[in-house]
């Protein structure tokens, strides 16, 4: 029993000549946090930021299960359960706005996502730098405008006057209103939507060409592949991996892209077509105040979003080893 | 390394210069055919048909008209007002989100970093935010122009990046000297990452510059706060260009309408046209930082 008192004591003599003190998990922390105060300090109005502007609102969704009146506030109001969301889903609406969301997207994919690749591959053909330069600084100029510019352009060239009716006129055609007509939105907002992210998008790709080992190209030269073969052979393999990535990560975003656009351009003749899931939520709840219901069908978005996204990832750091986060 | 060139690579040439040359007029016209819209006469222009290569006639009448009217002018205020104040508030929150981050002794790190991921997969959505915005009292003022964008998640994730590949040499030997956080943020970390500032300015600022949804919903009744955006909003796609004219113009007030829209494009977008050539490589520089891993 001494010897073990005598080691105790021994050891207590030691840490106190290393100036240590036997302390708890609590004392550990408190000596943490003041050494690392200035951090924490700094960090907190960006967590404060994110609390209040993203993980409130999280708790805000409550009111789609909830009949919200702004005077008993979001705890105060009833509880009414899945109703919104069977009034939502038994609706005329809920068809019309999913599927319109999803088939504008999926057109967007469709035609939007191979136009940047095609466009890097052409300009990484060019010799002339000068050339190439100017054609990409013109190609990333309409990233840059305002949606706001960009629908007023459209809704003006798309008019029973514009220009896109006066070339049609000048070849016999019939003039037409294109946005009152529910069978031109998609093609307008898919277009217009290339037209606009074409050059921007083909930024990453030209990276990715440009860090292709060019004694590939040398070595196959001199075996004798032309440009074909090596296209095939070097070129696309070597921009594969960034297209893969590029290819799920906008998969998983077909449920949350466009949203200005659509509610710049539309009007009622063409909801048949035009009207997606968040330009409803916006016309229901932001302009005829229908609180919960909007925030019912919201949510619903979020969440479908939220599974896409999360598949789209895993997805991706398998074939890839690369992932959002 | 020169190789003859084939008959077929001499086709290919031919046709990918004359592609490009198609898309890039594809892309000039319409931007070409505002800036010639907005200068022609308006009786003139409105009874032009087709494509337009020159002004129709030449009139300043829809730029004066512009200049003068007093929601544009307001507009512009307003947006160099949320331009200005916004970036500054975005750079500052997100240096200091980027900084403590890119620390690897924060203790928060790894909390934050989930609750940062977090929010980018899930949100509450309009509504919520809508109703958290009106419950602030915010409502009809400029903060809520400002404040609920103070951080773009995704800016975040590239400005830390940046500041990640400073070597950690550096930083600890400011500390052995006895600098605090705030210290080697400023004057060490920031300093030697201006060009991704510079990226974060123009990405934050060109999305203030082109923001009118939010001054939709949050300035409802704030007419006077409207940026230029919701201005030209008003002008281009309501049609709404009736206070803007001068009983003078009575006659021609159809006609002029339409010049309007055009002036007013153009002086919304005059800005950006300006800048952006001299700045295209910042930008560009952006996506290349972004697209490494976060």
């Amino acid at each position: 029993m001494t010897g073990e008192a005598n080691q105790l004591a021994q050891i207590k003599t030691e840490a106190a000549m290393l100036n240590l003190k036997p302390q708890g998990r609590l004392q550990k922390l408190w000596r943490e946090i003041k050494k690392g105060k200035y951090l924490l300090i700094m960090a907190a109005p960006v967590i404060a930021y994110y609390i209040i502007f993203h993980y409130i609102p999280m708790y805000g969704v409550i009111i789609a299960f909830k009949s919200f009146s702004p005077t008993k506030g979001i705890w105060g109001s009833p509880f009414v359960g899945f109703r919104h969301f069977a009034n939502f889903f038994g609706s005329y609406y809920a068809f019309r706005v999913i599927r319109n969301t999803i088939l504008i997207n999926f057109y967007h994919l469709l035609f939007g996502f191979p136009a940047p690749i095609i466009l890097a591959l052409l300009l990484n053909e060019l010799r002339s730098k000068m050339f190439k330069k100017a054609v990409q600084t013109i190609t990333y100029l309409p990233h840059f405008i305002s949606a706001i510019v960009i629908c007023g352009i459209v809704a003006n060239f798309t008019s029973s006057t514009g220009l896109i009716n006066d070339v049609i006129a000048a070849f016999g055609g019939q003039r037409e209103s294109f946005l009152l007509k529910p069978e031109y939105f998609r093609t307008i907002y898919v277009s217009t939507g290339i037209w606009q992210g074409v050059g921007w998008g083909s930024i990453i790709y030209l990276a990715a060409l440009s860090g292709i080992d060019p004694t590939l190209y040398e070595a196959t030269a001199i075996d004798g592949a032309g440009k074909w073969r090596q296209f095939i052979h070097v070129t696309l393999p070597g921009i594969a991996p960034t297209i893969v990535i590029l290819l799920i990560l906008n998969i998983g975003k077909i449920m949350s892209e466009g949203f200005e656009k659509v509610i710049l351009l539309y009007n009622q003749n063409i909801y048949e077509t035009a009207d997606i899931i968040s330009s409803f939520v916006y016309r229901r709840g932001l302009i005829e105040s229908d609180y919960s219901f909007s925030a019912a069908v919201g949510l619903f978005n979020s969440v479908v979003n939220l599974i896409l996204i999360s598949t789209a990832n895993a997805v991706s750091r398998r074939v890839n080893e690369t992932s959002l986060w | 390394m020169k190789i003859k060139r084939s008959l077929g690579e001499k086709i290919f040439t031919v046709f990918n210069v004359f592609i490009l040359s198609l898309l890039t007029l594809a892309t000039l016209y319409p931007f070409m055919y505002v800036v010639f819209a907005s200068l022609s006469d308006p009786t003139k222009l409105a009874t032009h048909v087709g494509v337009l290569l020159k002004p129709a006639g030449f009139s300043l009448k829809a730029y004066k008209s512009v200049i003068e009217y007093e929601r544009i002018i307001s507009g512009y205020r307003n947006t160099i007002f949320y331009v200005v104040t916004g970036t500054a508030l975005n750079i500052f929150m997100t240096s200091l989100g980027a900084y403590v981050l890119s620390r690897k002794d924060f203790i928060l790190k790894k909390i934050m970093m989930k609750m940062i991921v977090i929010s980018m997969l899930f949100h509450g959505g309009l509504i919520p935010t809508y109703l958290l915005v009106r419950s602030l009292g915010l409502l009809d003022s400029v903060w809520a122009i400002i404040i609920p964008s103070a951080i773009g998640t995704w800016n975040l994730i590239i400005m830390r990046t940046s500041f990640s590949s400073i070597p950690d040499s550096l930083t600890e030997s400011a500390a052995i000297d006895g600098a605090n956080d705030f210290t080697i943020m400023f004057r060490i970390v920031l300093p030697l990452s201006m060009s991704v500032i510079a990226v974060m300015i123009l990405y934050y600022g060109v999305g203030h510059w082109n923001s009118w949804f939010s001054a939709m919903i949050y300035l409802l009744r704030a007419r006077h706060l409207h940026p230029l955006q919701l201005v030209l909003r008003e002008i281009i796609l309501s049609n709404s260009t009736t206070d803007l004219m001068l009983s003078e113009f009575d006659v021609e007030r159809q006609d002029i309408s339409e010049t309007i829209k055009y002036a007013a494009i153009m002086v919304a977008i005059l800005p950006i046209i300006a800048v952006y050539p001299f700045l295209q490589k910042y930008f560009v520089k952006g996506v290349m930082i972004g697209a490494l891993k976060g």
